[in-house]
């Protein structure tokens, strides 16, 4: 197993090296940021001294290397739009996209595991089968509209919800969290339900088809001849042997979901990072862009080695050796 | 309810699938009777039925096959149509079950104690301790080796063989009445077939259960079971005292099925002696059965269906014991 952790380990590193690589060269491809900090009439003297102080100036190799040097220490530069740290900005935007994206995430879990299971159980009843169209459509239209459409309902003609922003915040030494206001727990539930429906209906279909595929296993039918009731055969038998795939899949939904919270951050303008991210994009921010790209990089990696050693705490067959007798 | 007549009495069995294209009978009209304690062998070519049978017993038919007629009276009381939750209290408590694939019949994510326990717990008043207890106690006697280091082990960290004495210690946890065994050995190493297949025998006798013992090996009937039932598309051919059935059999199905035994442990799946296969469910003849395939068949084995016949102490279903006929 510590031999898996460190191959794992190794592996990560070296993704994070091919993402930095990326994120360096964005450098060199888009625009030359200096024509756009300076206004029109800037001699070229200022220039190469904004050149020298961004250190354009130096060897491609040593920028790159310093590139790395930084990030690892997480310092990304200084942003050309608003000329503070990338960190500072990375920093102030971080807990409003990671809270975001785990309201979502946790909306989606409890609403699809509980609706897969019940559709699996009721296969034929005219609950589960409703829930299969709503859930085709849920993953046919696209998220925007879905967004536009809470925000019309919920916000323009009912009036319950805020259609913009986080609500009041509070500081938590660096972490500014909105989960303590009554007008941030607000604002908090249209955009979190727009990112993580499309994952309810993902995670619903996987747990029904997952679930359908345990419950013809032998053992299942073993475990009905023994008489347990059909709570322990579904909720402990069945439903446990669906966690493998489920975990796996939530795990890298979870990252896309950072992905994806750019749209959502974009239609309810939420102060995160992806916002943060749209903005530098249309300024050509390459600092506050790469920096963007390491991290949700980082983030993937990162949730990607927990699903796989949260395999090892779910599944005997890969920790416990087989002394076979 | 103690009462002195058969554990089990089947009268006029049938199981149907409810297809697009209407009912296929699968199981048609079988009786037999079990009596306390007794081993009733099940054999018969793949698809006769056999496991049908015994899934229509313990009540876990699943759609879209259900019962179509007939009865199951199991200690004098009817079965076959109680309501799921009374079904599900018999099972594992008065019937246990034991599957082909020991590989496959046990959670994979829980160690063996644990789904004894909660077997255990399932059926009898027993606290969490006293449940383990007699898991341990059981693990001992179906003849795991250091129980008490054994019971917190996951299935994969047993062989086919062992994991098959933690499946019959599953069965017998609740001391049941009658256990249906289905091909309980048929997946094992050849080698270790008679150890299992002594053990199921050993603790059915201990703990007074009757067995079903459904297979398709000649050598394991002759060697285990009090009484064989020889199944054919879903009928039975001939039911009778094992050492009738199998030293001087009455159909000439099961004629051809003895012919058959090669050597003991091997399986009779093919039939050397009688040529064709049987007909599937969909294209079975009028009249008997077995007439194509038979060396004895007459014109009218094509039009009459023999209904079971009593010869010697057993009961064959063939014209030539049909004696004054209908
Ligand atoms: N789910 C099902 N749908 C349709 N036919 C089935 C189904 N399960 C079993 N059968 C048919 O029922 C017949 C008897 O099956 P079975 O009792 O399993 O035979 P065996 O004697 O080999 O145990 C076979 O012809 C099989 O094709
Ligand atoms: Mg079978």
């Amino acid at each position: 197993m510590l031999a898996f952790i460190v191959r794992r380990l190794l592996q990560a590193v070296l993704v994070m090296l091919a993402v930095a690589l990326i994120a360096f060269a964005m450098f060199r491809f888009v625009g030359d940021p200096v024509n756009s900090m300076l206004p029109e009439i800037a001699t070229t003297e200022d220039r190469q001294a904004l050149r020298a102080q961004l250190g354009l100036d130096e060897p491609i190799p040593t920028q790159f290397a310093k590139f790395i040097g930084g990030a690892v220490q997480g310092e990304f530069g200084i942003s050309y739009r608003n000329k503070r740290p990338v960190s500072d900005l990375i920093v102030e935007r971080l807990p409003a996209t990671l809270e975001l994206v785990f309201a979502a995430a946790l909306f989606a879990l409890l609403m699809g595991v509980p609706m897969g299971v019940y559709t699996a159980l009721n296969r034929h009843g005219f609950v589960s089968n409703l829930l299969q169209i709503i859930s085709l459509i849920g993953i046919s239209v696209p998220t925007f509209v879905t967004g536009i459409l809470l925000i019309l309902i919920f916000s323009v003609w009912l009036n319950w919800l805020p259609s913009f922003g986080r609500g009041e915040v509070v500081q938590l030494g660096w972490w500014s969290t909105g989960l303590l206001t009554i007008s941030g727990l607000k604002s908090l539930v249209l955009p979190s339900v727009m990112l993580g429906l499309f994952q309810v209906t993902l995670i619903m279909r996987l747990v029904r088809a997952e679930m359908l595929e345990v419950l013809r296993t032998d053992f299942i039918r073993f475990a009905r001849a023994r008489g347990l009731t059909d709570r322990a055969v579904h909720f402990g038998h069945a439903l446990r042997n669906t966690l493998m795939p489920v975990i796996t899949i939530a795990g890298l939904q979870l990252g896309s979901m950072i992905a994806f919270a750019i749209i959502t951050e974009t239609v309810f303008q939420w102060p995160g990072m992806g916002l943060l991210f749209i903005q530098a994009v249309s300024f050509a921010d390459i600092p506050v862009m790469s920096a963007y790209l390491v991290l949700v990089a980082l983030i993937f990696v990162v949730i990607n080695m927990i699903v796989d050693l949260l395999y090892f705490v779910v599944d005997p067959r890969l920790s416990v050796g087989g002394d076979r007798a | 309810m103690k009462q002195s007549g058969p554990l089990l009495e089947v009268r006029d069995l049938s199981v149907v699938f409810d297809t697009r294209r209407g009912p296929l009978t699968a199981v048609d009209r079988i009786s037999f009777d079990l009596s306390p304690g007794e081993i009733l062998g099940v054999v018969g070519e793949s698809g006769a039925g056999k496991s049908l049978t015994g899934t229509a017993i313990t009540g876990l038919l699943e759609r879209p096959g259900r019962i179509g007629g007939g009865e199951i009276r199991f200690e004098g009381n009817r079965i076959d149509n109680l309501p799921p939750e009374q079904m599900r209290r018999l099972r594992g408590r008065r019937i246990g079950a034991i599957f082909q694939d020991p590989l496959t019949s046990l959670n994979p994510l829980f160690t063996v104690g644990r789904q004894l326990v909660e077997t255990i717990q399932t059926h009898l008043d027993l606290g969490r301790e006293q449940a383990r207890q007699r898991a341990l106690e059981l693990l001992a006697e179906v003849g795991i080796p250091a129980p008490e280091k054994r019971i917190d082990h996951y299935p994969h960290q047993f062989s086919g063989g062992m994991r098959q004495r933690v499946v019959i210690a599953l069965a017998l946890c609740a001391n049941p009445k009658l256990v249906i065994a289905d091909e309980p050995t048929t997946a094992l190493d050849v080698s270790i077939q008679a150890q299992i297949l002594a053990v199921l025998k050993k603790l059915c006798r201990e703990h007074g259960a009757a067995v079903i013992l459904v297979t398709h090996d000649m050598g394991v009937i002759a060697e285990t079971a009090d009484r064989v039932a020889v199944m054919y598309s879903g009928r039975i051919a001939e039911i009778g005292p094992a050492a009738q059935v199998v030293k001087a059999p009455r159909h000439p199905y099961t004629e051809g099925l003895m012919g058959s035994i090669p050597v003991i442990g091997t399986g009779a799946d093919r039939l050397t002696q009688i040529e064709g296969s049987m007909p599937r469910l969909t294209d079975i003849p009028a009249g008997c059965a077995f007439h194509p395939r038979c060396p004895c068949a007459r014109a009218d084995c094509a039009a009459v269906r023999p209904e079971p016949r009593p010869v010697g102490d057993g009961k064959v279903a063939c014209v030539l014991y049909d004696g004054g006929g209908i």
